[in-house]
């Protein structure tokens, strides 16, 4: 039977009769809704643990399919890793752990990795999941009409194979430390539902059949994706029932819908979180903040093949120069850390030895004039063989890198260095300047990785058009650590290596790292069970745990 | 006029193939293609795999031979799949051998563009033409200028602030509208008559946005119009044969002044499935503008052609429609299409 718990008339008058009836006929017309609920509710006391109820999150943009290696966008992996299980996964301190797999072992000559699968694994739709779907994937991945930019490094697999059910067997021709990584990055699909499917094409990415905590409800396109929990699930149970996802690409509409109370979790920026939910004392009765440790960071890379900044002393001048500080405080609104290395702070391979270049404007024009720059004609500009020091900084629309190219600009003119800032659009920005080598320097991000292995960003070998050492970065004792640290799966003598190699890395200065933000996210007090503090990992880690007590539930229309 | 009409037909093929030529060459002006987006500047993505997709998808041949690929597709009016919605085709349904169907880009966007962009269209249709009228008969006096003022404002006033306004006083202050979508959650489980009007109470704003920036035009178009016509002669003989000024005005000299809107209106028609990028973002509401703009981020070719060809096509035909709509009410002009 059908009954709607909440209902509300509403009318709208309009002050001119004449010309307001359309008007008022397409507002006036009375509705059932959601009302928001008693702002009386208290939901600081604690209420035990209990399944069910609805969790709503919003995200910018709809994903095009929910197969992650085909799909790319980062909508696609946050809805499918709710569906799907890879074989590993990080823990809540970002150490791998298994999730399909039980365990693991890596033989002596550390090429050949053997998982064994948790016992009776099944697929939502009831079917046993066998190392032979694992296999499916990983030739699915590999194989050259699969439309996926992620194949690389599971084509270094020479044999895979599976044994018998629950063990799957891949090996390399040599040792390959981000091996065992990228098997946590790897979603298992389903071979009985894909097995004569064109991947490119298949209904599948849009009907997903999975083995994780959820499994799809609804896709109603262009507006939201439900996902109701899966009886079958291979982790356990959730505790929610559903989790709705809303696609709103505007953030100021989300922020308005949170207010309303209509969805329960959002990303937030630092201005939002800084100043205006704080400021309100009717918000922050209902809605709580959280911080963590964000992905990635921000950085001013020089294009190591341009005079002058093949001069190691300019870019540590440049280092100087900057405040770090100031870009944290004005562009994230103190929001984020400082970093030394290109690691996640708070993991094993970010060396504790190394602090960022203090601010010292002194010593940046010290070393300038070490370099051989002196302002001669005192315009205030140094100048080099009579040649102004003057570069450009390229950069994408991206409010927070616009401004903290700004920052620089003005601290750089400060030691004498006349900076212009030029913003481009991404796709132009990566074409015309990026794969040509066209450009001074860039404000760009990378993201802070989980295995340590950064041979694409930084390794000599890696500067053709289109791949990832554009800045032309170049040195040997760097390239012999990062070849090292493939061979190398032991996690200790690993971290050794990537410890000297940040160490490296920071007094040659290719980069000046800018900061690391923090990720800002406001969920509703409805929703308990949220670590706070966040661990490394994030606060959404263990969102399998939370949980809405029932008195603080919407009121939902129900059947 | 048969001949007429079928020699304006025929006219219109190589017309859109020469729009979509220069489109086509234009769209490969703008550096970048889909291998290089945002999703795609990621380390464990290599370069050799992104050169296989632009194999894959005919881009590393020249632009001229991708042209003629994509016009030997367009010939049996294959407007081709998306490269960044997987392989979604552009503009109709899709049923595979096991009967699931892929929907269409634009066959999903142009309806809701369509809706929102006629009851606006409505609505600015019915609020403007009084306007006018109130403005021309009152010219220059308080009704006027205030119209006047007020159209402007419209006019003038950022759309998306006023929306924002609107969404928190009416979604989040007094919870009297929805704040943006198009179906509330649980949507499809409210019986029917709950369902349309869910759905106008999510129109309601868009809808109203869009038409009060499009006011001013109108209402100024039907005011010039009607101070052309009232000092007419045909005007004093109306009023000197003793008509009430309600039928001079609304019977006589509105009629005449309304021919001009056929055209306007005519030419209205690629802006009704254009959508706007703005309005849809905030709203969240998956239409045309939004659909392109993102195409256009992406680089997703044969998504922009599509839509450039559709939009092409639809606006030569409107203008063909004005044309046809202006002979059938102006004799005049009649005359000179016949002969």
């Amino acid at each position: 039977m059908l009954k709607i718990k909440s209902k509300y008339l509403t009318t709208f008058k309009f002050a001119s009769k004449k010309w307001s009836k359309l008007f008022v006929v397409t507002l006036a017309l009375s509705a059932c809704g959601q009302a928001t609920n008693d702002v009386t509710t208290n939901y600081e006391q604690t209420y035990p643990t209990q399944k069910g109820g609805t969790l709503i999150d919003a995200m910018i943009g709809e994903p095009s399919g929910l197969i992650a290696m085909t799909a790319g966008e980062a909508a696609a992996s946050a809805i499918a890793s709710n569906i799907f299980n890879s074989l590993l996964k990080y823990d809540k301190n970002l150490e791998l752990t298994g999730e399909l797999a039980e365990s693991w072992k890596i033989s002596n000559d550390q090429k050949t990795i053997t998982f064994t699968l948790k016992p009776n694994l099944k697929w939502a739709d009831n079917k046993p999941l066998t190392s032979a779907d694992v296999l499916f994937t990983w030739k699915l991945v590999t194989d050259e009409k699969t439309h996926t930019p992620y194949g690389s490094d599971y084509k270094l697999v020479t044999s895979a194979e599976a044994p018998d059910t629950r063990t799957f067997r891949v090996t390399y021709s040599q040792a390959y430390a981000p091996a065992l990584e990228s098997w946590a990055g790897l979603q298992i699909l389903p071979q009985h539902l894909l097995k004569d499917q064109d991947i490119n094409t298949t209904a599948f990415a849009r009907h997903p059949v999975g083995s994780n905590y959820y499994q799809l409800d609804k896709w109603q396109d262009g507006e939201r994706i439900s996902l109701v929990r899966n009886p079958n699930a291979t982790q356990g149970q959730a505790n929610i029932d559903h989790l709705v996802s809303r696609f709103i690409p505007d953030k100021a509409s989300q922020f308005l819908e949170l207010l309303a109370d209509n969805i329960d979790v959002m990303g937030l920026n630092p201005i939002q979180y800084a100043r205006i939910i704080p400021a309100r004392q009717d918000i922050t009765n209902k809605i709580a903040l959280y911080k963590e440790l964000g992905n990635s960071y921000t950085y001013l890379g020089f294009n190591l093949k341009h005079q002058p900044f093949n001069d190691i002393k300019v870019r540590q001048a440049i280092n100087y120069a900057i405040d770090k500080q100031e870009l944290i405080d004005g562009v994230l609104l103190g929001l984020g850390e400082p970093v030394a290395a290109p690691y996640k702070p708070g993991t094993r391979w970010v060396n504790p030895e190394l602090k960022p270049y203090p601010y010292d404007p002194n010593k940046a024009k010290a070393l300038l004039r070490e370099a051989g720059f002196v302002d001669t004609n005192g315009d205030g500009v140094l100048e080099r063989n009579g040649k102004p020091f003057t570069f450009e900084i390229l950069t994408n629309q991206n409010k927070e890198r616009e401004m903290s190219a700004v920052l620089i600009q003005r601290r750089l003119k400060e030691v004498g260095i006349d900076v212009k800032i030029r913003v481009i659009e991404w796709a132009s920005f990566i074409s015309r300047f990026i794969k040509t080598g066209d450009f001074d320097a860039v404000v760009l991000g990378w993201s802070l990785s989980l295995d340590p292995d950064q041979y694409n960003i930084w390794h000599s070998s890696q500067q053709a058009p289109g791949q990832f050492n554009f800045i032309g970065y170049h040195n040997p004792k760097v390239d012999e650590l990062l070849e090292q640290g493939r061979l190398e799966l032991d996690p200790d003598k690993r971290m050794k290596i990537y410890h000297e190699f940040s160490k490296i890395l920071l007094e040659d200065s290719p980069v000046v790292y800018l900061s690391a933000g923090y990720g800002l996210s406001a969920i509703h007090k409805r929703v308990k069970g949220i670590p706070n503090p966040a661990p490394p990992a994030g606060v959404s880690y263990n969102s399998y745990e939370w949980y809405i007590p029932e008195q603080l539930r919407r009121n939902e229309i129900s059947q | 006029m048969l001949s007429y009409l079928i020699k304006r037909v025929l006219w219109m093929i190589p017309l859109l193939v020469g729009i979509s030529l220069i489109s086509f060459f234009i769209m490969h002006l703008a550096p970048g293609d889909i291998t290089a987006t945002e999703a795609s500047f990621n380390p464990k993505a290599s370069e050799e795999s992104r050169q296989k997709l632009r194999e894959l998808y005919n881009l590393d041949k020249p632009v001229i031979v991708q042209y003629g690929l994509w016009l030997k597709r367009m010939s049996n009016l294959d407007f081709g799949t998306s490269f960044a919605s997987h392989q979604r085709p552009v503009f109709l349904d899709r049923k595979d051998k096991d009967g699931n169907v892929a929907k269409g880009m634009i066959e999903e966007a142009l309806p809701i563009t369509l809706l929102i962009n006629l009851l606006s269209l409505g609505l600015i249709i019915s609020i403007a033409l009084p306007l006018g009228v109130i403005s021309a008969v009152k010219q220059n006096q308080l009704a006027d200028r205030s119209i006047t003022i007020f159209v402007f404002i419209g006019f003038a006033i950022p759309s998306f602030w006023l929306a924002l306004l609107l969404m928190y006083w009416t979604g989040v202050l007094h919870s009297w509208l929805p704040i943006s979508g198009l179906h509330s959650v649980g949507f499809e489980k409210l019986p029917w008559l709950f369902q349309q009007i869910d759905m106008l109470k999510h129109l309601a704003l868009p809808v109203f946005i869009s038409a009060i920036t499009g006011l001013a035009g109108i209402s100024l178009f039907v005011r010039n119009g009607m101070l052309d016509v009232l000092f007419q002669d045909y005007i004093t003989t109306a009023r000197a044969k003793g008509l009430s000024e309600n039928t001079v005005i609304y019977g006589h000299a509105l009629r005449n002044a309304l021919l001009p809107l056929i055209t306007l209106l005519g030419l209205s028609i690629p802006g009704l499935i254009g959508g706007s990028v703005i309005a849809e973002s905030i709203f969240a509401i998956q239409g045309m503008g939004k659909i392109f703009y993102d195409a256009v981020l992406m680089r997703d070719f044969p998504v922009i052609m599509g839509i450039l060809t559709i939009g092409s096509a639809l606006t030569l035909l409107g203008n063909l429609f004005a044309d046809l709509a202006y002979a059938w009410a102006d004799p005049r002009v009649r005359r000179g299409v016949a002969t």
